[in-house]
C-alpha cells in the first residue's frame, strides 16, 4: 500500500537534475556515495538548531515548541506529532506550541520516504519513534541538570506538566532548568515510556493547537501573503493539455489599471498587477492564440472508449503499450467451477478542489531564492526551483504555511503551479515578491486529476460459492510516469488494493493484468490514490459474487477473510456490527464495505435510502484499526472527512473533457457534498498498541460501495460507474 | 476613486472602482485576510461577510453596491462570539479555509434564528463548502453554540 508516496524513498534525481545539482556544487565533481536527502539538502543550513535539536526548542521562559517537519493541511497531524514529543517529555500540553519546520531535505526527511514531504498518510507513521525519542532525549537532560542541581539520584526524579520534582520536595520548571539543560549532553539512546504509562496519548486532551487561529480568521495562508512592493500575478493557460503559446496581444490588458506587466512564460502568459483583482480582468484581457500541435484533442468519451477497446482486446496492446501482469497465481480453474460473473467499471477523472485554489510567493534574485507556499513535498519545491533559477535545491529557503486542503494536489514531481510562480518571480527578478494566483477556474481546469480508470472483472465461483478463478483487468493513465522516481514494473498506485486484496489472496486462481496508456492530461494521487477506485471495485463485485452464491455478504467476507488470513479485517467488521447495531433508522438500508489502505483498515456501515434516485446516506459506522491512536478526535475527525470527501465524488464528482477542453469550471458544474448531504459518521478505533498507521486517507474510498452495496440491496442493480448522480 | 464604506463599525476610505467585489477590497486593500476566495461565483460560501446582519457573498458584491451599509466581517467579531468558542470546543477546522466563511453563516443564522432545527441548519449552511468535510462538526457546533441538545 502507500506505493506512490514509499517510492518517494527510491528519489534519484535523473541525470540532468544531477548535473545541475553537482556542477552547482563542486564546481562539475560528481558526488558520490550521497544519498539523495544529501544531494537535495546541499546548500542548507544546518547551523541554527538550538540544544534540544531541530524538532524542538524550549525558551527561557519554559516555553516548548515543537517544530513540525510536516504541513498542516487539515489532518490534525500537528497536534499528534507534537502529542509523541510532550508525552515523552512530560511538558505542559495546555501552554505547549507547535510552529512548521522549513525546509530542509536531510534533517526534516520523512523517514518512509527519504526526503522532505507530507503524504501516503505518512505524517505519524513515519515520526513516531523519532519524536518519541526527541520527546525522551529532552527529559533526560532536564533530570540530569536536577539530579546535579539538587545533589540527588536522577532515578528519583519525577517529571509532570513541565515541572521536575524530588521527593524531598524540591521541585522546578523548565524555564527554572533550561539553561543548565541545554548543557547536558543528549543521551544516545533514551528509555521510551511504556505506553500503559501514557497520560496523553491515546486520550481525548489531544487536540488541535490551530482551532482558535482558524475560527478568527487569524490563520495565515498563503492567499493571504502580503509582502511590501509585492506583484500579484495570474497566468493564462492553454485551454488544453499540452498546448502551446503561439502569439499573444497584450494591449487590452496593458490598459487595465494596475496592471503591471505581461509576459510569456514556460506555462502560458503571465499578468503582473498591483492587486488580484487588476490581475484577473488584466488575465480576462489577453488575446492568446494556441498551438494545439502536441495538445490533448480527445473528449473524456474517446479515452474512455479507447480503454474500453483496450480492455476487450479490441485494440491489441504494442511493445510500447503492454499489458502487465500484477498478480497471478495458481493455474487453470478450480475443479468444479460453475457460475461466472462478469462486471465492468468506469471512473471519472477527479478534481482535488482543496478550498484554497493553488498559489505561491516567490522572491527570485538580489541573493534570494525564497518561497511561501503551503509546500508538501518541500525537497521536490527545491529541486525544481533550484533547476529554475540555477541555485543548489538546499538554498532555496521555503516558508511552509497552512494550505486550505490539499488532498494530493500539492504534491507533483513538477511543482506545477511554484515552478509557474518562480518563472514569473525571476523575470521580475530583484527578490521582488511574486503572489501567483489560480482562480477556481485556472484550479479546476488545470488538471493533474485522479486518472480516469476502467476494470474488468470475471470471476468464477467453484462448488462452494467461492472465487475460484478471478480475471482483472486495469486500464489507467499512470501517476509514476515521468516521475523522478519511476516504478520497477506496473505502477503500483494504478493497482494497489486489487493487488494485496485478501479476496485474491483467498483464490486459487488469479490472472490481474493492468494496461497505462498515455496522454497529455496530467494525471495525481488524489485523497488515498489507487484505493478511490480500487475499493470500489473488489467491495462492490464482492457483494455481487455474495449474491450470485446466495450468500450473505457479511458471512461470505468473513469467509473469504479468514481463508486470507486478514486477522484485521476479521477484527474491524464485527467492532463495526457489534456498534451498528441491530437494525437501520427506518427506511434506510444498510450496505458493507472493508478497506485497508496505508496500513489501515476501514469499515464502514453506511445506511442509505434512494430519494428520486439520489442516494441519501444517514448514519455511517465505521471501525478502524490504526494502530496507535495518539488522538482519537481527530482520527474521528478524519473518518468523518474522508468519508464526506470520498462521498462528494462518489454522489457528484467527474471531470470531462470536450474536444481536449474541461467541461467543468467551478463549484456550479462540478458539484460537491455540502450540508443537506453530509453523512452522520460514528468512528469506532480498533484498540491497538502496534506502530500507528494512516488515518488522512484511509477513511476516503470506503464509503462509495457500501453505498453502492446498499443501492445494490434496494434495487437489485450494481452500479457500474461512477458517479452515482450524473449531471 | 474613492469609496468609503462601513466596516467592523468603522468609517474606511478606498482607492477602487465601483464594480470592485467587496472581497478584494477587504484582502487587497485593507488587509482583512480572514475573509477568502473560494469560487468568485457565489458558490462556495468561503467569502462570506454580514451587510446590516444578513450574510451575503463578498465576492459578488461591488462596493458600489455597499454605500451606508454596515459590513461585518470575521475580524469584527473579535473572536468573543458563542460560535467561534464552540467552533474550537469541538475541534470544527480541519484545513481552516473554508472556517470564516462557515461563522459568519452561522452567526447570522443564530441571530436570527437562535434555535435552529436541522432543517434551518441546512438552509443556512447549504451555500458554504468545507471540501475538508467538517460538516458533522459544524452542525454539532452550531447546536452547542445555540444551546440545543444535538440530535
Ligand atoms: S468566493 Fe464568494 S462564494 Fe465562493
Ligand atoms: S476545513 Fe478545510 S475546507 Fe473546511
Amino acid at each position: 500500500m502507500n506505493a506512490p508516496f514509499k517510492a518517494l524513498a527510491k528519489l534519484r534525481p535523473s541525470r540532468r537534475e544531477m548535473i545541475v545539482v553537482s556542477a552547482a556544487a563542486a564546481g562539475g565533481a560528481l558526488l558520490v556515495g550521497c544519498s539523495p536527502a544529501d544531494i537535495l539538502s546541499i546548500g542548507a543550513d544546518n547551523k541554527h538548531f538550538g540544544p534540544f535539536g531541530p524538532f524542538l526548542r524550549i525558551d527561557a521562559d519554559g516555553t516548548v515548541t515543537v517544530v513540525s517537519k510536516h504541513i498542516e493541511f487539515g489532518q490534525g497531524s500537528h497536534a499528534s506529532l507534537a502529542a509523541m514529543v510532550a508525552e515523552e517529555l512530560d511538558a505542559d500540553w495546555d501552554k505547549l506550541k507547535v510552529a512548521q519546520a522549513g525546509a530542509n531535505a536531510k534533517v526534516y526527511a520523512n523517514l518512509d520516504q527519504g526526503a522532505q514531504g507530507t503524504g501516503g498518510s505518512s505524517a505519524i507513521h513515519n515520526s513516531w519513534d523519532q519524536l518519541r525519542k526527541v520527546g525522551a532525549a529532552t527529559r533526560a537532560m532536564f533530570v540530569t541538570a536536577a539530579a546535579d542541581r539538587w545533589k540527588v539520584h536522577a532515578n528519583e526524579i519525577s517529571v509532570a506538566n513541565g515541572v521536575v520534582a524530588h521527593p524531598s520536595g524540591q521541585s522546578a520548571t523548565f524555564a527554572d532548568l533550561v539553561a543548565n539543560a541545554a548543557k547536558v549532553k543528549p543521551p544516545g539512546s533514551p528509555k521510551l515510556k511504556d505506553p500503559k504509562a501514557y497520560t496523553l496519548i491515546g486520550t481525548n486532551r489531544v487536540r488541535r493547537k490551530d482551532s482558535l487561529a482558524k475560527a478568527t480568521g487569524t490563520a495565515r495562508f498563503t492567499q493571504d501573503v502580503h509582502l511590501p512592493n509585492m506583484l500579484t500575478a495570474m497566468v493564462a493557460h492553454s485551454p488544453r493539455f499540452g498546448g502551446k503559446v503561439k502569439s499573444f496581444d497584450a494591449d487590452a490588458a496593458k490598459k487595465i489599471p494596475g496592471v503591471v506587466d505581461v509576459f510569456k512564460i514556460p506555462s502560458g502568459v503571465a499578468v503582473t498587477a498591483q492587486n488580484t483583482f487588476a490581475a484577473r480582468q488584466g488575465r480576462d484581457a489577453l488575446k492568446v492564440e494556441w498551438d494545439d500541435d502536441k495538445a490533448e484533442t480527445r473528449g473524456s468519451d474517446a479515452i474512455l472508449a479507447a480503454y474500453h477497446d483496450l480492455a476487450s482486446g479490441k485494440t491489441a496492446a504494442t511493445d510500447k503499450l503492454k499489458w502487465q501482469p500484477f498478480d497471478s497465481h495458481g493455474v487453470g480453474v478450480a475443479p468444479g467451477a460453475g457460475k461466472v460473473v462478469e462486471v465492468a467499471y468506469d471512473f471519472p477523472f477527479l478534481a482535488h478542489a482543496p478550498m484554497e485554489p493553488m498559489n505561491c510567493v516567490a522572491e527570485i534574485g538580489g541573493g534570494k531564492n525564497k518561497l511561501t507556499s503551503g509546500s508538501q513535498i518541500p525537497t521536490l519545491d527545491q529541486l525544481n526551483t533550484g533547476m529554475i533559477v540555477g541555485a543548489l535545491p538546499g538554498s532555496v529557503e521555503i516558508e511552509t504555511l497552512f494550505a486550505g486542503g490539499s488532498f494530493g494536489r500539492r504534491a507533483n514531481f513538477q511543482s506545477d503551479y511554484a515552478a509557474e510562480c518562480v518563472h514569473i518571480a525571476k523575470h521580475v527578478g530583484g527578490g521582488r515578491p511574486v503572489k501567483l494566483v489560480w482562480t477556481r477556474e485556472d484550479d479546476m481546469t488545470g488538471g493533474y486529476y485522479r486518472p480516469m480508470v476502467h476494470h474488468a472483472v470475471r470471476v468464477t465461483l467453484g462448488a462452494d460459492g467461492y472465487p475460484a478463478h478471478w480475471r482483472h483487468r486495469i486500464v489507467s493513465q499512470s501517476v509514476m510516469k515521468g516521475s523522478p522516481m519511476p516504478s520497477k514494473g506496473v505502477d503500483e498506485s494504478a493497482v494497489e488494493g486489487v493487488s494485496g486484496s485478501p479476496y485474491l489472496k483467498a483464490t486459487p486462481v488469479v490472472d490481474a493484468q493492468a494496461i497505462l496508456p498515455d496522454s497529455p492530461i496530467p494525471v495525481l494521487w488524489w485523497r488515498s490514490v489507487g484505493a478511490t477506485h480500487t475499493a470500489f471495485v473488489m467491495e462492490h463485485t464482492i457483494d455481487q459474487l455474495a449474491r450470485a452464491a446466495g450468500k450473505d455478504p457479511i458471512d461470505y467476507r468473513r469467509a473469504l477473510y479468514t481463508k486470507a488470513g486478514a486477522d484485521r479485517h476479521l477484527v474491524a467488521l464485527s467492532l463495526a456490527l457489534e456498534k451498528a447495531g441491530l437494525n437501520p433508522a427506518p427506511g434506510y438500508t444498510r450496505g458493507v464495505a472493508a478497506h485497508e489502505s496505508f496500513g489501515s483498515v476501514v469499515v464502514q456501515i453506511a445506511e442509505v435510502k434512494l430519494d428520486g434516485g439520489v442516494p441519501k446516506v444517514g448514519r455511517v459506522v465505521t471501525a478502524i484499526d490504526c494502530g496507535t491512536a495518539i488522538s482519537p478526535d481527530q482520527v474521528a475527525a478524519q473518518m468523518e472527512g474522508g468519508t464526506c470527501f470520498g462521498l462528494s465524488a462518489a454522489l457528484f464528482g467527474q471531470i470531462t473533457l470536450k474536444d481536449g477542453v474541461v467541461d467543468q469550471k467551478n463549484f456550479d458544474a462540478y458539484r460537491v457534498l455540502r450540508m443537506n448531504e453530509a453523512p452522520h459518521v460514528e468512528t469506532y478505533i480498533v484498540p491497538s498498541g502496534a506502530h500507528p498507521s494512516g488515518v488522512g486517507e484511509p477513511g476516503t474510498p470506503v464509503i462509495a460501495p457500501a453505498v453502492a452495496n446498499a443501492i445494490l440491496a434496494i434495487t437489485g442493480k450494481p452500479t457500474t460507474s461512477l458517479p452515482f448522480v450524473k449531471a | 476613486m474613492a469609496a468609503t464604506l462601513d466596516i467592523n463599525g468603522k468609517p474606511v476610505t478606498v482607492q477602487a472602482a465601483p464594480e470592485t467585489p467587496l472581497l478584494w477590497v477587504l484582502r487587497d486593500e485593507l488587509g482583512l485576510t480572514g475573509t477568502k476566495y473560494g469560487c468568485g461565483i457565489a458558490q462556495c460560501g468561503a467569502c462570506t461577510v454580514h451587510a446590516n446582519g444578513t450574510a451575503i457573498r463578498s465576492c459578488q458584491a461591488p462596493i458600489g453596491s455597499l454605500a451606508g451599509v454596515k459590513i461585518t466581517t470575521i475580524e469584527g467579531l473579535e473572536g468573543r462570539h458563542p460560535v467561534q468558542a464552540a467552533w474550537v470546543k469541538l475541534d470544527v477546522p480541519q484545513c481552516g479555509y473554508c472556517q470564516s466563511g462557515q461563522i459568519m453563516s452561522a452567526t447570522a443564522l443564530l441571530a436570527k434564528t437562535p434555535k435552529p432545527s436541522d432543517g434551518d441548519i441546512d438552509a443556512a449552511m447549504s451555500g458554504n463548502i468545507c471540501r475538508c468535510g467538517a460538516y458533522q462538526r459544524i452542525r454539532a457546533a452550531i447546536k452547542d453554540a445555540a444551546g440545543v441538545v444535538a440530535a
